[in-house]
């Protein structure tokens, strides 16, 4: 099959600098263990794992140490060979303090993983993949950490007709999908594989931003003959990889506000995500690193790496160096990943990158400026890619009128894309008073 | 590692942002009126600068000492009083006395912008509020015109232009009609190259069509003005227009005539787009330059004054609001409506 060369793609969004080509020629690389690793028991949306380990215990990396709580909930695995130190509240990316489990890597512990029950993607039935990729650990690894599992059978009176590989990658600084679709290409197929076995969904689309040609190349001479699968190229904008977007750019469908994917007959899987099941499955392990992309301008050897789950922010950034005046450190790229306030927090399955800024950059970017009053240029309007309306948004949330922001305004369809503080000429840090009222909105309802 | 052992800074995404400031486009919105106000200097000679510049230092001036007076930091630095005071010096007769420009650029700002809350908050544009404020108070000076391109405009300045306050202007004998009111009052009709190039009597800024439809054209393509605004009143006024021409052939103007005689450019370009006091969505906009077309037909053919931009536009910016709560966008997702 050959590439639709889609000139389709959703309407408003915005065009940052993409700051790719620093890392998106440079091929994936080992990162070596911490001394210590920090691996929380839940690193996805719903219930934490329960751990299956004790202080003092041996582990072996790819050993599960946590087991699923329910089906809201994903299987946990040792990232390295070692000492089980302790089990203790540890702080999170978020800020808030979570139970993790701290493993000590014996010296010079191998990278090797033992196999456990592997899944054979002719014979498994749908039910056994998705219980495979519950096993496995598997999460989101675009960002969001929802556990992958839970949206692989379509709801009742639903069926899925297209699966979606999302491998737009539009975060600025963030070149993990891109390296990923250029080194696991096979993994990515094998993944699609299991995928449409378990949503029962009859063909497939991939998505890649036209920045990303290489991929696309390489997808298209590897694809095999038998597989329903089909590369699709979008225009370059971001949000574009997010899972409303995506759908609206290559099936032009609307996910209803409220909604899922499901309600349109689709689902959507992040390709990193998918090369992850394409690799594991077979061998019946789970997730214990994932690839991430190291950057910024304060990174000295900026890269893709594939980093054990539970290596800190510190280690990860003394390892890659780090230059000028280091001022910012977020998770993600810089459009959308969260400020961390401590070099002392893990990576987790849903850690997409660390990217750093000099305060050269935040000082360019969103320091010192002054802030003006709306003046209505709309910018916001035909920034806004789910058509809200953040001006008017913005003034509602500087009276603190949350509830008129949620019933009229469709607060909570808001997914903090940030496109709308991004082009706001007056800096109104319009998205940030939209995270604060949409926990505003969940406490009053949570009390009422 | 001594360099992380210092302080990180915490801040909420986005990281980065596109660079845009509000005091970016609103110079930039100056940068496209200057050739406007070199074509009204170059027609109308020294009065006409006189009056610009008065129009724009007693707005500006007017901002600094209400700032001062109300204890807040000077806005001056946002650029937006600059843009209200050209406009509303390009609003006006160009030999009127300076001591009434200045009287009414004391008015724009501190009524027709602070009053109201400043900038952001103005819910009519400031400069039609202080040309709407001469009009009432001074109507004999506010419809009189010098003839454009008179032999002495750059040596001589017009008797009126230094006329004393409270005192009876006198005038030269040079003065005409604006091609608007001889339509209006006599049936004649100007010929289209001279509006289009503003070879004719009327306001300092209400002349050339061409500058002011390339100015537009630069901040439309620098993503500073909603296109959609200006073209809808123009769309709107030819149709009529049209319309008219067809059911009662020759009673009416032709609609190139139309276009560019008057403040409709000016108008339509510089004043209906004042982003404050127009609608935010893209449809808002056609509605809200639909009614402006609208009334400015309606004022020019059956009102009783010659000319109505003024009007319409002060008029749609009370409906602004309105168009703004009866047009939302509609949300991804829905129908449209509430969800």
């Amino acid at each position: 099959m050959t590439a639709v060369l889609t000139r389709s793609t959703f309407r408003h969004g915005v065009h940052p600098p993409e700051q790719k080509d620093e890392t998106s020629h440079l091929a994936i690389r080992r990162f070596p263990f911490a001394p210590v690793l920090v691996v929380p028991l839940n690193q996805h949306l719903g219930k934490p794992a329960v751990s299956t380990v004790r202080e003092g215990e041996e582990v072996v990396r790819g050993q599960t140490i946590g087991k699923p709580d329910g089906f809201m909930s994903v299987a946990m695995h040792a990232p390295a060979s070692g000492l089980v130190r302790r089990i203790t509240l540890a702080p999170s990316a978020g800020g808030s303090m979570v139970e993790s489990v701290f493993i000590e890597p014996h010296p010079a512990a191998s990278q090797e993983v033992d196999d456990g029950e592997p899944c054979d993607v002719e014979t498994a039935s749908s039910e056994e993949i998705v219980a495979a990729i519950q096993q496995a650990g598997i999460v989101g690894l675009g960002g969001a950490a929802f556990p992958t599992h839970v949206k692989l059978r379509p709801p009742e009176g639903k069926e899925f007709d297209t699966l979606l590989i999302n491998g737009v990658e539009c975060e600025p600084y963030l070149t993990t999908d891109h390296r990923v679709m250029l080194e696991q290409t096979a993994d990515i197929f094998m993944g699609v594989r299991y995928l449409l076995k378990a949503t029962g969904a009859p063909k497939a689309i991939i998505a890649v931003e036209a920045n990303k040609r290489d991929a696309v190349q390489k997808l298209e001479r590897a694809l095999p003959e038998d597989l329903p699968l089909e590369v699709a190229v979008c225009p370059v904008k971001y949000p574009q990889g997010a899972e409303k977007m995506v759908i609206k750019a290559l099936l032009g469908r609307e996910v209803p506000s409220g909604g899922l994917p499901a309600d349109v007959g689709t689902i959507c899987i992040n390709v990193a995500t998918t090369a992850e099941i394409g690799r594991l499955l077979p061998h019946g392990r789970g997730i214990q690193e994932r690839v991430i992309t190291i950057g910024g301008p304060a990174i000295r050897h900026k890269g893709n790496y594939r980093i054990p789950i539970g290596t800190t922010v510190r280690f990860a950034l003394e390892t890659t160096g780090v230059t000028g005046d280091l001022s910012r450190v977020f998770l993600g790229g810089p459009m959308m990943g969260p400020a961390v306030s401590n070099l002392d927090v893990p990576i987790t399955k849903g850690t997409s990158g660390i990217t750093a800024f000099t305060t050269n950059e935040i000082s360019k970017a969103t320091g010192h400026r002054e802030i003006y009053p709306c003046i209505r240029c709309a910018r916001c309007v035909e920034a806004c890619p789910l058509y809200l309306n953040p001006s008017h948004l913005g003034l509602l949330a500087k009276n603190e009128q949350y509830p008129e922001m949620a019933e009229d305004f469709n607060l909570m369809d808001c997914f903090e894309c940030g496109a709308c503080s991004y082009v706001c000429p007056s800096h109104i840090p319009l998205v940030q008073y939209f995270r604060l009222a949409k926990k505003m909105v969940r406490k009053l309802e949570a009390t009422a | 590692m001594s360099r992380m052992s210092r302080y990180l800074e915490i801040g909420s995404s986005p990281h980065v942002t596109s660079g845009a400031s509000v005091d970016v486009i609103m110079r930039n919105v100056v940068y496209a009126l200057l050739p406007v106000c070199a074509f009204a200097i170059y027609s109308f000679g020294a009065a006409a600068a006189l009056v610009l510049v008065t129009a724009t230092l007693s707005c500006v001036a007017t901002e600094q000492v209400l700032c001062r007076l109300l204890s807040r930091p000077s806005t001056v630095g946002d650029w937006s009083v600059t843009i209200t005071g050209i406009l509303y010096g390009l609003t006006l007769p160009p030999d009127l006395p300076l001591w009434m420009v200045a009287v009414g650029g004391v008015f724009a700002v501190a009524v027709g912008k602070f009053l109201f809350g400043g900038l952001g908050s103005n819910a009519f544009n400031p400069a039609l509020v202080g040309r709407a404020f001469l009009q009432a108070a001074f109507p004999q000076a506010m419809t009189h015109w010098a003839a454009p391109l008179g032999d002495a405009r750059f040596m001589d300045l017009p008797q009126s232009t230094l006329a004393l306050p409270f005192v009876e202007p006198g005038y030269d004998a040079v003065t005409t009609a604006t091609p608007l009111a001889l339509m209006k009052f006599e049936g004649i009709q100007a010929a289209n190259q001279e509006l289009m190039y503003g070879l004719t009597a009327g306001s300092t800024g209400e002349t050339c069509a061409v500058l002011i439809a390339l100015g537009g054209l630069y901040l439309v393509a620098r993503n500073m003005m909603n296109w959609r605004t200006p073209i809808s009143i123009l769309t709107t006024v030819a149709i009529l227009t049209l319309l008219m021409n067809w059911l009662e052939p020759g009673d009416y103007p032709r609609p190139a005539f139309m276009l560019f005689s008057g403040g409709l450019m000016l108008g339509a370009v510089y004043m209906a787009t004042d982003m404050v006091a127009s609608p935010i969505t893209n449809a808002g906009c056609w509605l809200y330059g639909a009614l402006i077309g609208l009334l400015v037909v309606v004022i020019r053919f059956w009102g009783g004054m010659p000319e109505g931009v003024m009007y319409a536009i002060l008029l749609a910016n009370a409906v602004s609001p309105h168009i703004d709560r009866l047009i939302q966008p509609r949300v991804f997702g829905t129908r449209g409506g509430k969800t």
